[in-house]
């Protein structure tokens, strides 16, 4: 039913620390690499070492360069679905194929439903679904829901791929329904906001923002350091007199 | 947004399809058309073909057009869900009287299955409208204006093609020629209104707000991928302003100027109204083409904001 949950028991999503993200593009290949195998498989490409290489991927980083009131320098800016709350996608959707599950939250597309119409992407201010042209279905981000609750793994596996891949741990993964969960507590402590809140489509992912930085960049000091008196400082002292005459 | 060939054939032609459909029905209504006679049945058909090739193109762009059977049942969400249920409805009354005329059966309620036709053919193009005008995400068309376009287009350009069967057929159907250009006239007013809105909107969200940051500036340095994706391609369809400008004016030109002019000239020398309504019909449906290739091309959305647009 293309009808939203009134509430879902947990509000599962990723937080992401756009401090700390270095932009590379590890949880990009991490989250192409799982989900070709798993619930969206295949992540079709087509001509991918031509000149016109093109495919569904499910995540995207953007780099940025960006003036702010505190702060001024790249962001590197991982972009992928964020499981909204109110999902305009779902509710466009004519089959019945999107869905938002009542139980965490997660917005899923059924492959077998699908008739491809696009009108779902269409939807979306934040371009996360992208059309798979061989596949002729719409993929999106599943929230790796193939692994996080896959018992065949071993429990520190059952995250998203991309989580898993961050060598800088710049994305977090975890229930942003309850205030005492870690990427919740990380949301308060940062600061953290959604993508074009204006918009009202409440995502459930947060980003944390870029911490403040110094305005200035360092500068060689001008005044000489003060003297202390020690023999070394007496050695330096007589060595440039010695030099200056 | 990318203007789809498959969409812009189906939604002209079926708009002209149900156009036609409610004209014939209010003229069987009106008893200006007897159902048994084959006039009726020509220009009954003539709608029905228009509509179902216009529906078979709109599979065309699907990516399973065998599992189009779906899209019937989320009518409580969705306005296309809610267009293929009119759609299919409005075949039920329109079945049976296209059976009943053919058979030149008189059963008394036809002017009944007429009504029927004609409101299926009213809500299935207002579904039409809705699917576009309801995306939050593009300006251009989340407007009550787009709807009601779609209607007056469906009403002038079925009008167009009521006069053309009319006067193939030799009948004369004086309020029709009036009723359509009167359509014609509020095509023209408020397609007149709809560019004038979309010239001023700038739009309501900005990169900053994407970004959720850079309230000064923002500058792409690096893409996330080397090529468009399906994303930019779909979604980022960027027509010349001088280019829009330009089709603007040759599309009201002829979907409006000239089916005007040339019906009006017709009227008033009391010529046959056969070539003066092929004229209007041909150049209509270029306009169409043009107007509804514009509908799309012209339309921004709000994703864009991640690829450099800086409002949307």
């Amino acid at each position: 039913m293309t009808c939203l949950p009134k509430t879902t028991d947990k509000k599962l999503g990723l937080v992401i620390d756009l401090d700390i993200c270095v932009g590379c593009h590890a949880c990009v290949t991490s989250c192409k690499e799982w989900n070709t195998g798993g619930y969206s498989a295949p992540l079709s490409d087509f001509d991918p070492y031509g000149a016109e290489p093109d495919g569904a991927w499910l995540n995207r980083v953007h780099s940025y360069e960006i003036d702010n009131d505190h702060w001024k320098g790249t962001v590197h800016f991982p972009r992928s679905c964020l499981h909204c709350e109110d999902a305009a996608c779902v509710t466009v959707c004519p089959t019945g194929a999107s869905f938002k599950r009542a139980s965490d939250g997660i917005v899923l597309v059924n492959p077998d439903t699908c008739i491809g119409c696009k009108l779902c992407s269409w939807a979306c201010p934040y371009g996360a679904r992208e059309y798979d042209q061989d596949d002729g279905v719409m993929k999106k981000c599943t929230l790796c829901v193939d692994r996080i609750y896959n018992e065949t793994l071993p429990e520190e596996d059952r995250q998203p791929a991309c989580v898993r891949a961050c060598p800088t741990g710049a994305r977090a993964f975890g229930d942003l329904g309850d205030p005492a969960s870690a990427v919740s507590q990380s949301v308060e402590e940062r600061g953290g906001f959604n993508l074009l809140e204006e918009f009202g489509y409440k995502p459930v992912n947060k980003y944390l923002p870029p911490r403040k930085g110094s305005d200035h960049a360092p500068a060689v000091p001008t005044t000489p350091a003060k003297t202390t008196g020690a023999p070394i400082e007496k050695l330096f002292a007589w060595a440039d007199r010695a030099l200056s005459r | 947004m990318h203007p789809a060939y498959s969409v812009i054939l189906f939604t002209t032609s079926s708009g002209a399809g149900y156009g036609l459909l409610f004209w014939v029905s209010i003229a069987l209504m009106t008893g200006d058309m007897p159902h048994t006679h084959w006039s009726f049945f020509f220009t009954f058909a003539l709608a029905v073909a228009l509509i179902t090739f216009g529906l078979l193109a709109s599979t065309f762009h699907l990516g399973h057009p065998e599992r189009a059977w779906r899209a019937l049942s989320q009518w409580r969400s969705s306005w296309l869900s809610r267009e293929g249920v009119t759609a299919l409805a409005t075949y039920l009354p329109v079945g049976l009287l296209g059976l009943l005329s053919l058979l030149k059966i008189t059963t008394g309620a036809e002017p009944f299955l007429a009504l029927l036709c004609a409101m299926g053919a009213v809500a299935t193009v207002w579904c039409t409208g809705m699917i576009y005008a309801s995306l939050r995400t593009i300006k251009e068309w989340n407007l009550t204006l787009v709807p009601v376009v779609y209607l007056a287009l469906g009403a002038a350009s079925g009008g167009l093609l009521m006069g053309l069967m009319t006067s193939i057929f030799g009948g004369q159907n004086r309020w029709q020629g009036a009723a359509t250009l009167l359509a014609l006239g509020v095509v023209l007013v408020l397609k007149l209104v709809y560019y004038r809105h979309i010239d001023s909107d700038d739009g309501a969200y900005t990169a900053a707000q994407a970004l959720g940051m850079g309230t000064k500036s923002i500058r792409q340095i690096d893409p996330p991928h080397t090529r468009p994706n399906y994303v930019m391609r779909e979604m980022g369809y960027d027509v010349a302003r001088r280019h829009a400008l330009r089709l603007r004016w040759l599309g009201l030109l002829c979907l409006i100027a000239i089916p005007l002019v040339s019906i009006l000239l017709g009227m008033m020398a009391g010529l046959p109204m056969l070539f003066p309504y092929l004229v209007a019909v041909i150049t209509a449906a270029i306009g169409l083409m043009l107007e509804r290739w514009l509908f799309f091309a012209e339309a921004t959305h709000v994703a864009m904001l991640y690829y450099g647009a800086p409002r949307a």
